[in-house]
């Protein structure tokens, strides 16, 4: 019987080949004549470094973005979707981090969501039929969940398996995952490779996304690696090991990319003791010299960000202090933070970064308006002034200070949020993935003034998910792991593998 | 449409309308004496109207303002007859005048406070005080008046030949627009509006901004009742029903947006005048108050209409 199975999943035919597919936004190629098989029946993880292409790869399956070049075959027929509906029509479908459930409806509910079998009367829902059907479907495949239960109170992994039930209904022959260990916890996990199995004994095809090396050796049948938009491998898991994927996902050329880093730090400026907050960082404790720039790697998730806020006073500390030119630091909001010389670069420039409808000025300025002396009354001619010289120092591109702050490209508002902390005289600064959504040439004036201010003397926390900027531009690379901090290394020391190793790889 | 533009929207509908208005109605509209009348008219309003203008820019609302209006006036006509008996002069007046405001900056505060400390939504909070504020209007003298009659000074005084409800507002104009425009708390009430996550994480301290702002609020309904209550020299448990309504009107036709962030005083004032205006002029060309609604309340569309396609032109240019 087994062996059966076993056969049957290797012979059965292809469930997608994307073949040639190409895809750029604007100036950035995101992916190059890309080509992936997945056979049905079968768990094909995709994985790749922040940027690799992965989303954008699925995005396309889904309909979501159309390819520039390429075909789609889904069971050996073609198809071109101009919107997602038209990949869920042919059995594509996709389950999302956040899932895209509505919270306060139940699982049902969701199952049927824009899917309503119709009542007696019209305009009416058969309630009775949505439970009934879900409850089967569930049954079918052995996934123990209450209909009716609301999906605000459910923990994420019974969430997921809603999603997936909704799925199933759609007819759905391959589905995406994205990411979707990321908020399990380890028994949930391991509920969820169950799921995933069952899938795959009943003959559909998951597209497992995932930055978690060892799920993937251990669930998948099948992996592809992507990096900078293209394939660089493609095989049977059983083929490779852990190491060799780590490889695969890393091995690009360092090219002069990077500022000549010609700083030699000086005495500790920063140390960070034991630090701990409720957002499950644990423990946390580092030094950074002036003039060092320490990078700090780790997958999603694994709490660098968390570290930040903490840092920052966005979240209250559970635990632990944070000592500045050798003076404990009282810390409990932003506001703090600011006026003890600390500067946080957030990772979501829009959301937490810059008042959008703003003046880029006001933006600039609003963080120092005490120090440039203009603690009660704004003068806004000097404001202006002020504004356009830290602007030229980082030759901003903008109409003039007072255009609004959303009328600059990506790259520009970065270098205007830098220009806000510049003002504010901090002596301890803070990037996290200060790089994100920003095209090449931007990124590069980011790196060389992150070594102009390290050259200043400032002490410079650099978070990124990228490696390879890591390598390129850090004097030490901390590493985290699930809220804790498992590394700390000297760059010139370790290797891209080493880093991914202690950030993907339980040791325990 | 530059921005420019878009701010003389408005001014331009208020001429527009006023230049209909003195065609139509030469010698009772365009008179100096019926043009002080709509200025006195517009001053609690736009006194009022100020405040809310400096909350809707923070991303808020307070629909108590009518309430707060009728409980300052009535605290402070209470304090007047207690002190003063029945026809209460001098100091009994000034007394009761100030207690007037001490109890607008209260309950100003005390939105602020909810709203900051309990984190809830400023709609929930102001919708919910309105009915305590109103509440406690009527019982205090069992939905009766208090009758000042000699409190005329703030409704009736004349300074060199201007009303001194017009010299007050005007004065409250120019403070309010300078901090706008020029303080720390200005700049804040902007960033807070615009994106409140973003501003916190630049350091400003929120919660303590937006306390002001609706104390302050809370200090100019305060100022405007005990003008409003010497205009009648009596104060009403019923008074500024419905009044919340007529100042977010002033306010949003001013340009304001109620999703935070933009706003100006000028549009405000402009706001205000607009619908004074249109409420004198319809009263003098004999058309009732029950049309006047009707009115009004188109005006209020087609303004923020007209806005928002200005908007969405700008936008298209632009990209």
């Amino acid at each position: 019987m087994t062996t059966s199975v076993q056969s049957n999943r290797s012979d059965t035919g292809v469930a997608l080949r994307m073949t040639g597919i190409s895809k750029s936004f604007g100036p950035v190629q995101a992916l190059f004549d890309v080509s992936f098989t997945v056979r049905a029946g079968t768990v094909h993880a995709l994985v790749g470094e922040n940027g690799a292409g992965k989303s954008t790869l699925v995005k396309i399956l889904a309909g979501v973005y159309q390819p520039d070049e390429g075909l789609i075959e889904i069971h050996q027929k073609p198809y071109t979707f101009d919107k997602p509906e038209q990949a869920l029509t042919v059995g594509v479908s996709m389950i999302y981090q956040d899932l895209d459930l509505a919270e306060h409806l139940t699982v049902a509910e969701n199952v049927f969501l824009g899917n309503e079998p119709a009542g007696i009367l019209p305009f009416t829902v058969d309630y009775k039929a949505m439970v009934k059907r879900t409850a089967e479907l569930a049954k079918s495949f052995n996934f123990d969940i209450d209909p009716t239960a609301v999906v605000s109170e459910l923990p994420t992994g019974d969430c997921q398996v809603a999603a997936i039930i909704k799925a199933l209904t759609r007819k759905a022959s391959i589905i995406v995952m994205d990411e979707p260990t990321s908020s399990l916890s380890e028994t949930e996990v391991a509920r969820l490779f169950e799921v995933v199995r069952r899938l795959r004994i009943k003959g559909i095809s998951v597209i497992y996304i995932s930055h978690r090396l060892e799920e993937i050796i251990g669930l998948a049948d099948d992996v592809t690696v992507l990096r900078d938009g293209k394939v660089v491998h493609s095989e049977s898991v059983t083929k490779l090991d852990i190491a060799q994927i780590i490889r695969y996902m890393v091995g690009r050329e360092l090219t002069e990319f990077f500022p000549a880093r010609d700083v030699k730090p000086g005495d500790v400026r920063v140390s960070v003791n034991n630090l701990s907050s409720d957002r499950r960082i644990r423990d946390i404790s580092f030094n950074i010299r002036s003039g060092e720039i320490v990078g700090m790697a780790g997958l999603v998730g694994a709490g660098r960000t968390e570290v930040a806020r903490a840092i920052f006073g966005v979240d209250k500390k559970a635990s632990g202090s944070i000592v500045l030119d050798n003076k404990e630091l009282s810390i409990n909001s932003p506001a703090d933070a600011i006026s003890n010389g600390i500067a946080l670069l957030t990772e979501d420039r829009k959301r937490t970064g810059l008042c959008l409808g703003l003046a880029c000025s006001w933006n600039v300025t609003i963080a120092s308006l005490g120090l440039i002396g203009m603690k009660r009354i704004i003068n806004p001619a000097k404001e202006n002034k002020i504004a356009a010289d830290v602007g030229a120092q980082l030759s901003i591109k903008w109409l003039s200070p007072q255009a609004p702050v959303d009328s600059l490209s990506g790259g520009n508002q970065q270098k205007l949020l830098i220009a806000r902390w510049l003002l504010a005289k901090s002596k301890f600064m803070i990037f996290d993935e200060p790089t994100r959504g920003i095209d090449v040439g931007a990124k590069k004036e980011v790196y060389s003034l992150l070594n102009r201010l390290a050259e200043q003397g400032k002490a410079i926390l650099f978070i990124s998910s990228e490696l390879g900027e890591l390598f390129g531009i850090t004097d030490r690379i901390l590493v985290m792991r699930r809220g804790r901090l498992v590394g700390n290394l000297k760059t010139s020391e370790t290797t891209q593998e080493e880093v991914m190793h202690l950030a993907a790889v339980e040791t325990n | 449409m530059s921005k420019f533009a878009r701010q003389l929207l408005p001014f331009g509908s208020l001429t527009l309308i006023i230049c209909i208005l003195s065609a139509l109605k030469p010698d009772t509209f365009l008179t100096m004496e019926n043009f002080m009348n709509v200025l006195r008219r517009s001053s609690v309003n736009g006194i009022i109207a100020i405040g809310m203008t400096s909350i809707i820019i923070s991303a808020g609302i307070d629909l108590s303002v009518g309430s707060m209006l009728a409980l300052s006036g009535m605290v402070g006509a209470y304090a007047m007859v207690t002190m003063g008996g029945s026809d209460p002069q001098g100091s009994a007046l000034v007394v009761g005048t100030v207690l007037g405001g001490v109890v607008g900056i209260i309950c100003g505060f005390l939105n602020g406070v909810l709203v900051t400390k309990l984190k809830l939504q400023p709609f929930i909070v102001t919708l919910g005080t309105m009915s305590v504020f109103r509440g406690i209007s009527y019982v205090m003298n069992n939905g009766q008046p208090y009758n000042v009659p000699s409190y005329k000074y703030l409704g009736e005084g004349i300074v060199l030949g201007i009303p001194i409800s017009v010299v007050i507002f005007a004065v409250i104009i120019a403070i309010a627009g300078f901090l706008l425009r020029y303080s720390r708390l200005g700049r804040y009430t902007y960033a807070i509006g615009s994106n409140r996550v973003a501003a916190f994480h630049a350091g400003v301290n929120v919660d303590r901004n937006l306390i002001y702002i609706y104390t302050f609020t809370g200090l100019l309904v305060g100022i405007a009742s005990m003008i409003a209550t010497s205009r009648t020299v009596s104060a009403q448990p019923t008074a500024g029903i419905a009044l919340e309504l007529d100042i977010i009107a002033s306010v949003v036709i001013g340009g304001a947006s109620l999703a935070g962030g933009r706003g100006t005083i000028t549009g405000t004032i402009i706001g205000t005048l607009l619908i004074s205006v249109l409420r004198n002029g319809c009263t003098l060309l004999g058309i009732s108050t029950h049309v006047q609604l009707i009115v009004i309340g188109m005006i209020i569309i087609l303004a923020v209409a007209v806005d928002q396609l200005a908007r969405t032109k700008t936008r298209e240019v632009q990209a």
